[in-house]
Protein backbone atom coordinates (compact mmCIF):
# COMPACT_ATOMS: atom_id res chain seq x y z
CA UNK A 1 0.00 0.00 0.00
CA UNK A 2 1.97 2.90 -1.33
CA UNK A 3 -0.37 5.36 0.41
CA UNK A 4 0.59 4.30 4.07
CA UNK A 5 4.53 4.74 3.25
CA UNK A 6 3.92 8.36 1.71
CA UNK A 7 1.29 8.88 5.04
CA UNK A 8 3.94 7.73 7.79
CA UNK A 9 6.91 10.40 6.25
CA UNK A 10 4.23 13.21 5.86
CA UNK A 11 3.46 12.81 9.62
CA UNK A 12 6.50 11.76 10.97
CA UNK A 13 7.90 15.20 9.21
CA UNK A 14 4.95 17.08 10.69
CA UNK A 15 5.62 15.80 14.08
CA UNK A 16 9.02 17.14 14.56
CA UNK A 17 7.61 20.71 13.47
CA UNK A 18 4.90 21.15 16.43
CA UNK A 19 7.10 23.16 18.27
CA UNK A 20 4.97 24.96 20.69
CA UNK A 21 1.82 23.04 20.18
CA UNK A 22 0.59 21.44 17.26
CA UNK A 23 -0.93 24.58 14.96
CA UNK A 24 2.85 25.41 13.90
CA UNK A 25 2.97 22.40 11.45
CA UNK A 26 -0.82 23.25 10.04
CA UNK A 27 1.10 25.60 6.98
CA UNK A 28 3.49 22.81 6.44
CA UNK A 29 0.12 20.23 7.03
CA UNK A 30 -1.81 22.57 4.38
CA UNK A 31 0.83 22.44 1.95
CA UNK A 32 1.73 18.75 2.18
CA UNK A 33 -1.88 17.50 2.70
CA UNK A 34 -3.62 19.75 0.40
CA UNK A 35 -0.95 20.79 -2.50
CA UNK A 36 1.27 18.19 -2.67
CA UNK A 37 -0.67 15.02 -2.00
CA UNK A 38 -4.12 16.35 -2.77
CA UNK A 39 -5.60 14.38 -0.41
CA UNK A 40 -8.05 16.67 0.24
CA UNK A 41 -9.28 20.33 0.11
CA UNK A 42 -8.32 23.40 2.37
CA UNK A 43 -11.99 23.64 3.44
CA UNK A 44 -12.04 19.83 4.43
CA UNK A 45 -8.69 20.05 6.09
CA UNK A 46 -10.45 23.51 8.02
CA UNK A 47 -13.33 21.54 8.66
CA UNK A 48 -11.57 18.27 10.49
CA UNK A 49 -9.22 20.73 12.73
CA UNK A 50 -12.13 22.94 14.00
CA UNK A 51 -14.85 19.73 14.48
CA UNK A 52 -11.52 18.36 16.25
CA UNK A 53 -11.48 20.99 19.00
CA UNK A 54 -15.01 18.82 19.86
CA UNK A 55 -12.99 16.05 21.12
CA UNK A 56 -11.26 15.62 24.08
CA UNK A 57 -7.58 14.49 23.95
CA UNK A 58 -5.04 15.95 22.42
CA UNK A 59 -5.01 18.99 19.90
CA UNK A 60 -4.58 18.21 16.19
CA UNK A 61 -6.53 14.46 16.86
CA UNK A 62 -8.06 15.01 13.13
CA UNK A 63 -4.83 13.66 11.81
CA UNK A 64 -6.62 10.67 12.33
CA UNK A 65 -9.40 11.77 9.62
CA UNK A 66 -6.89 12.70 7.24
CA UNK A 67 -5.59 9.30 7.43
CA UNK A 68 -7.98 7.59 7.26
CA UNK A 69 -9.78 9.40 4.71
CA UNK A 70 -6.36 9.90 1.94
CA UNK A 71 -6.28 5.76 2.61
CA UNK A 72 -10.13 5.15 2.00
CA UNK A 73 -10.47 7.53 -0.92
CA UNK A 74 -6.91 5.58 -2.56
CA UNK A 75 -7.99 1.71 -1.70
CA UNK A 76 -12.01 1.67 -1.69
CA UNK A 77 -12.02 -0.05 1.56
CA UNK A 78 -13.24 1.01 4.61
CA UNK A 79 -11.24 -1.13 6.76
CA UNK A 80 -7.79 -0.16 5.55
CA UNK A 81 -9.03 3.46 5.91
CA UNK A 82 -9.44 2.49 9.66
CA UNK A 83 -5.83 1.11 9.49
CA UNK A 84 -4.73 4.34 7.67
CA UNK A 85 -5.78 7.02 10.77
CA UNK A 86 -4.11 4.86 13.10
CA UNK A 87 -0.94 4.45 11.59
CA UNK A 88 -0.83 7.93 11.21
CA UNK A 89 -1.23 8.71 15.30
CA UNK A 90 1.82 6.82 15.51
CA UNK A 91 3.72 8.25 13.16
CA UNK A 92 2.63 11.87 14.08
CA UNK A 93 3.06 11.50 17.92
CA UNK A 94 6.09 8.95 17.47
CA UNK A 95 8.78 10.92 17.16
CA UNK A 96 8.28 13.44 19.61
CA UNK A 97 7.50 10.78 22.12
CA UNK A 98 10.58 9.68 22.09
CA UNK A 99 12.68 12.67 22.01
CA UNK A 100 10.56 13.59 24.87
CA UNK A 101 11.49 10.55 26.80
CA UNK A 102 15.02 11.02 25.88
CA UNK A 103 14.99 15.03 27.29
CA UNK A 104 13.11 13.95 30.04
CA UNK A 105 15.74 11.24 31.26
CA UNK A 106 18.59 13.71 30.55
CA UNK A 107 16.71 16.96 31.94
CA UNK A 108 18.85 17.22 35.99
CA UNK A 109 22.04 17.66 33.29
CA UNK A 110 20.17 20.10 31.35
CA UNK A 111 18.54 22.11 33.90
CA UNK A 112 22.07 23.36 35.28
CA UNK A 113 23.10 23.82 31.01
CA UNK A 114 23.35 27.65 31.23
CA UNK A 115 21.96 27.64 27.23
CA UNK A 116 18.81 26.23 28.85
CA UNK A 117 17.36 29.41 29.40
CA UNK A 118 18.28 31.17 26.20
CA UNK A 119 16.94 28.15 24.59
CA UNK A 120 13.75 28.42 26.27
CA UNK A 121 13.52 32.48 26.62
CA UNK A 122 14.47 32.29 22.57
CA UNK A 123 12.24 29.97 21.40
CA UNK A 124 9.14 30.95 23.19
CA UNK A 125 9.22 34.68 20.40
CA UNK A 126 9.27 31.62 17.58
CA UNK A 127 6.77 29.56 19.38
CA UNK A 128 4.21 32.32 19.24
CA UNK A 129 5.00 32.89 15.73
CA UNK A 130 4.57 29.35 14.48
CA UNK A 131 0.82 29.19 15.91
CA UNK A 132 0.47 33.67 14.80
CA UNK A 133 1.52 31.81 11.39
CA UNK A 134 -1.10 28.37 11.49
CA UNK A 135 -3.83 30.46 13.22
CA UNK A 136 -3.39 33.46 9.73
CA UNK A 137 -3.03 30.01 7.33
CA UNK A 138 -6.40 28.57 8.91
CA UNK A 139 -8.03 31.66 9.64
CA UNK A 140 -7.80 32.71 5.58
CA UNK A 141 -9.80 29.35 4.88
CA UNK A 142 -12.24 29.85 7.77
CA UNK A 143 -13.32 33.65 7.84
CA UNK A 144 -14.66 34.38 4.42
CA UNK A 145 -16.88 37.11 5.23
CA UNK A 146 -18.74 39.38 7.60
CA UNK A 147 -20.79 36.59 9.36
CA UNK A 148 -17.41 34.06 9.57
CA UNK A 149 -15.52 37.13 10.81
CA UNK A 150 -18.28 38.55 12.95
CA UNK A 151 -18.19 34.78 14.39
CA UNK A 152 -14.60 34.89 14.80
CA UNK A 153 -14.43 37.70 16.57
CA UNK A 154 -17.03 37.21 19.36
CA UNK A 155 -15.10 33.91 19.98
CA UNK A 156 -11.89 35.68 20.71
CA UNK A 157 -13.05 38.66 22.85
CA UNK A 158 -15.20 36.25 24.35
CA UNK A 159 -12.42 34.04 25.45
CA UNK A 160 -9.49 37.29 26.31
CA UNK A 161 -12.38 38.97 28.82
CA UNK A 162 -14.12 35.62 30.30
CA UNK A 163 -13.10 31.90 31.51
CA UNK A 164 -15.52 30.09 29.06
CA UNK A 165 -14.56 26.42 28.33
CA UNK A 166 -13.36 26.34 24.37
CA UNK A 167 -15.08 23.29 23.57
CA UNK A 168 -18.77 26.01 24.46
CA UNK A 169 -18.02 28.53 21.92
CA UNK A 170 -16.73 26.50 19.09
CA UNK A 171 -20.69 24.33 19.71
CA UNK A 172 -21.64 28.15 19.84
CA UNK A 173 -20.06 28.63 16.29
CA UNK A 174 -21.94 25.82 14.93
CA UNK A 175 -25.21 26.89 16.01
CA UNK A 176 -24.36 30.79 14.97
CA UNK A 177 -23.49 29.11 11.63
CA UNK A 178 -26.62 27.09 10.91
CA UNK A 179 -28.79 30.22 11.98
CA UNK A 180 -26.86 32.55 9.75
CA UNK A 181 -26.64 30.52 6.72
CA UNK A 182 -29.35 28.73 6.58
CA UNK A 183 -31.19 30.13 3.46
CA UNK A 184 -34.52 32.21 5.04
CA UNK B 1 6.43 27.95 59.72
CA UNK B 2 6.06 24.67 61.21
CA UNK B 3 2.80 24.34 59.57
CA UNK B 4 3.71 24.70 56.07
CA UNK B 5 7.00 22.33 56.62
CA UNK B 6 4.33 19.57 57.99
CA UNK B 7 2.14 20.13 55.26
CA UNK B 8 4.91 19.91 52.33
CA UNK B 9 6.59 16.80 53.96
CA UNK B 10 3.18 15.51 54.19
CA UNK B 11 2.51 15.77 50.65
CA UNK B 12 5.97 14.71 49.96
CA UNK B 13 5.18 11.75 51.43
CA UNK B 14 1.61 11.00 50.11
CA UNK B 15 3.30 11.30 46.86
CA UNK B 16 5.74 8.72 47.59
CA UNK B 17 2.84 6.32 48.65
CA UNK B 18 1.32 6.59 45.53
CA UNK B 19 3.90 6.34 43.11
CA UNK B 20 4.86 3.65 44.63
CA UNK B 21 1.73 2.09 44.39
CA UNK B 22 0.66 2.92 40.77
CA UNK B 23 1.09 0.21 37.91
CA UNK B 24 1.60 0.09 34.16
CA UNK B 25 -2.44 -0.17 33.75
CA UNK B 26 -2.76 2.38 36.46
CA UNK B 27 -1.11 4.84 34.49
CA UNK B 28 -3.15 3.66 31.66
CA UNK B 29 -5.92 4.19 32.89
CA UNK B 30 -5.48 7.66 34.56
CA UNK B 31 -4.73 9.06 31.22
CA UNK B 32 -7.41 7.15 29.32
CA UNK B 33 -10.06 8.88 31.38
CA UNK B 34 -7.92 12.45 31.04
CA UNK B 35 -7.60 11.50 26.94
CA UNK B 36 -11.42 10.97 27.16
CA UNK B 37 -12.87 13.91 29.27
CA UNK B 38 -10.68 16.63 28.67
CA UNK B 39 -13.19 18.74 26.43
CA UNK B 40 -11.82 22.26 25.64
CA UNK B 41 -7.78 22.13 26.88
CA UNK B 42 -6.01 18.97 28.03
CA UNK B 43 -4.16 20.85 31.19
CA UNK B 44 -6.31 21.88 33.79
CA UNK B 45 -7.32 18.04 33.69
CA UNK B 46 -3.86 16.76 33.46
CA UNK B 47 -3.75 18.84 37.13
CA UNK B 48 -6.84 17.66 38.06
CA UNK B 49 -6.20 13.78 37.48
CA UNK B 50 -2.04 13.11 38.05
CA UNK B 51 -2.25 16.50 41.19
CA UNK B 52 -5.41 16.26 43.09
CA UNK B 53 -6.57 12.93 42.35
CA UNK B 54 -4.05 10.62 42.21
CA UNK B 55 -0.78 12.39 44.08
CA UNK B 56 1.71 11.11 41.61
CA UNK B 57 3.21 14.63 41.01
CA UNK B 58 2.49 17.62 43.35
CA UNK B 59 2.24 21.29 42.17
CA UNK B 60 5.61 21.63 41.40
CA UNK B 61 6.66 18.64 39.72
CA UNK B 62 3.91 19.44 37.49
CA UNK B 63 4.92 22.94 36.70
CA UNK B 64 8.28 21.52 35.93
CA UNK B 65 7.21 18.80 33.93
CA UNK B 66 4.83 20.98 32.01
CA UNK B 67 7.68 23.43 31.19
CA UNK B 68 9.45 20.80 29.47
CA UNK B 69 6.34 19.52 27.55
CA UNK B 70 6.21 23.08 26.18
CA UNK B 71 9.72 23.55 25.45
CA UNK B 72 9.96 20.39 23.41
CA UNK B 73 7.97 19.79 19.83
CA UNK B 74 5.23 17.57 20.11
CA UNK B 75 2.02 18.34 22.15
CA UNK B 76 1.43 19.27 25.85
CA UNK B 77 -0.60 16.30 26.57
CA UNK B 78 1.55 14.01 25.11
CA UNK B 79 4.70 15.04 26.06
CA UNK B 80 3.34 15.51 29.98
CA UNK B 81 1.85 11.61 29.51
CA UNK B 82 5.60 10.27 28.40
CA UNK B 83 7.38 12.14 31.23
CA UNK B 84 5.37 11.54 34.02
CA UNK B 85 4.86 7.58 32.57
CA UNK B 86 8.22 7.66 32.31
CA UNK B 87 9.31 8.27 35.78
CA UNK B 88 6.48 6.71 37.36
CA UNK B 89 7.53 2.86 35.57
CA UNK B 90 9.94 3.73 32.89
CA UNK B 91 9.53 3.29 29.03
CA UNK B 92 6.46 1.21 29.95
CA UNK B 93 4.84 3.72 31.84
CA UNK B 94 5.02 6.53 28.95
CA UNK B 95 3.82 4.20 26.26
CA UNK B 96 0.98 3.28 28.83
CA UNK B 97 0.45 7.28 29.14
CA UNK B 98 0.57 8.18 25.70
CA UNK B 99 -1.69 5.28 24.82
CA UNK B 100 -4.22 6.36 27.03
CA UNK B 101 -4.22 9.94 26.48
CA UNK B 102 -4.91 9.51 22.55
CA UNK B 103 -7.27 6.82 22.09
CA UNK B 104 -10.65 8.16 23.09
CA UNK B 105 -9.77 11.24 21.67
CA UNK B 106 -8.51 9.07 17.99
CA UNK B 107 -11.59 6.76 18.28
CA UNK B 108 -13.77 9.96 18.13
CA UNK B 109 -11.74 11.85 15.46
CA UNK B 110 -12.16 8.65 12.77
CA UNK B 111 -16.11 8.09 13.67
CA UNK B 112 -16.21 12.11 13.30
CA UNK B 113 -14.27 11.89 9.63
CA UNK B 114 -16.33 9.13 8.45
CA UNK B 115 -19.33 11.11 9.37
CA UNK B 116 -18.31 13.86 7.40
CA UNK B 117 -16.71 12.36 4.51
CA UNK B 118 -20.41 10.84 3.81
CA UNK B 119 -22.32 13.72 5.04
CA UNK B 120 -19.68 16.40 4.82
CA UNK B 121 -21.77 18.02 1.82
CA UNK B 122 -25.15 17.71 3.69
CA UNK B 123 -26.30 21.92 3.69
CA UNK B 124 -27.16 21.87 6.80
CA UNK B 125 -23.75 20.16 8.29
CA UNK B 126 -22.03 22.89 5.95
CA UNK B 127 -24.28 25.64 7.47
CA UNK B 128 -22.56 24.29 11.13
CA UNK B 129 -19.11 23.59 9.76
CA UNK B 130 -18.57 27.62 8.55
CA UNK B 131 -19.50 28.88 11.96
CA UNK B 132 -17.62 25.96 13.88
CA UNK B 133 -14.38 27.16 11.92
CA UNK B 134 -14.72 30.55 11.99
CA UNK B 135 -15.00 30.01 16.00
CA UNK B 136 -12.00 27.33 16.07
CA UNK B 137 -9.71 30.79 14.32
CA UNK B 138 -11.10 32.99 17.01
CA UNK B 139 -10.25 30.87 19.37
CA UNK B 140 -6.69 29.87 18.35
CA UNK B 141 -6.03 34.04 18.17
CA UNK B 142 -6.99 34.17 21.32
CA UNK B 143 -4.29 31.54 22.07
CA UNK B 144 -1.81 33.75 20.07
CA UNK B 145 -2.70 36.62 22.53
CA UNK B 146 -2.83 34.71 25.83
CA UNK B 147 0.57 32.84 24.88
CA UNK B 148 2.40 36.03 23.81
CA UNK B 149 1.83 37.73 26.99
CA UNK B 150 2.31 34.86 29.33
CA UNK B 151 5.89 33.18 27.20
CA UNK B 152 7.44 36.54 25.72
CA UNK B 153 10.44 37.94 28.37
CA UNK B 154 11.36 40.93 26.75
CA UNK B 155 9.64 43.70 24.12
CA UNK B 156 12.27 42.93 21.23
CA UNK B 157 10.77 39.22 20.99
CA UNK B 158 7.89 40.53 19.36
CA UNK B 159 10.45 40.94 16.53
CA UNK B 160 11.23 37.32 16.48
CA UNK B 161 6.78 36.86 16.27
CA UNK B 162 6.54 39.07 13.42
CA UNK B 163 10.01 37.96 11.37
CA UNK B 164 8.64 34.08 11.93
CA UNK B 165 5.40 34.91 10.40
CA UNK B 166 6.39 36.50 8.01
CA UNK B 167 9.08 34.15 6.68
CA UNK B 168 5.95 30.92 7.01
CA UNK B 169 3.30 33.11 5.26
CA UNK B 170 5.04 35.49 3.24
CA UNK B 171 8.37 34.33 2.15
CA UNK B 172 7.07 30.05 2.08
CA UNK B 173 10.38 29.35 3.73
CA UNK B 174 8.37 26.85 5.73
CA UNK B 175 8.61 25.53 8.87
CA UNK B 176 12.27 23.81 9.55
CA UNK B 177 14.54 26.45 7.72
CA UNK B 178 12.10 29.19 9.44
CA UNK B 179 12.68 27.91 12.94
CA UNK B 180 16.55 27.22 12.26
CA UNK B 181 17.32 30.51 11.48
CA UNK B 182 14.71 32.95 13.31
CA UNK B 183 15.25 30.29 16.56
CA UNK B 184 18.83 30.55 16.22
CA UNK B 185 18.81 34.52 16.19
CA UNK B 186 16.73 34.66 19.29
CA UNK B 187 18.30 32.20 21.29
CA UNK B 188 21.44 34.22 20.63
CA UNK B 189 19.55 37.46 21.96
CA UNK B 190 18.60 35.64 25.05
CA UNK B 191 22.62 34.44 25.29
CA UNK B 192 22.83 33.73 29.04
CA UNK B 193 24.10 36.79 30.52
CA UNK B 194 26.22 36.90 33.60
CA UNK B 195 24.31 39.88 35.09
CA UNK B 196 21.14 38.41 34.97
CA UNK B 197 21.53 36.80 38.14
CA UNK B 198 22.17 39.91 39.70
CA UNK B 199 18.85 41.41 38.08
CA UNK B 200 17.36 38.28 39.73
CA UNK B 201 18.93 38.36 43.20
CA UNK B 202 18.02 43.18 43.84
Amino acid sequence: MNELGTLVRVFAYLSILTVGGGMAAFPEMEHLTVTVHKWMTSAQLVHMYSVGQLAPGPNMMMIVSIGDWAVWEASGSMALGIVGGLIVVVAFFGPTALLALLVGRAWNKLEKWPWRLSIQQGLAPVSVGLLLAGTLSMAKTAVTGWTTGGIALAVLLTMLWRKVNPALLVLGGAVAGFIAFMPK
Amino acid sequence: MSDATITRSDEAALVAAARAKATVFDIFWQFLIIGGTSFGGVVPYLREGLVTKCHWVDDKEFVELLSISQSLPGLNATNMAILLGDRLKGWMGAVAGILGVCLPGALIMLAVGMFYRIHGDHPYVTYCLRGVAAAAAGLLLATCIQLGKKSLSHRFDLVFVLVTVLCVNRLHLGVPKTLVIVGLLAIFFHYPRKSEKAEVSQ
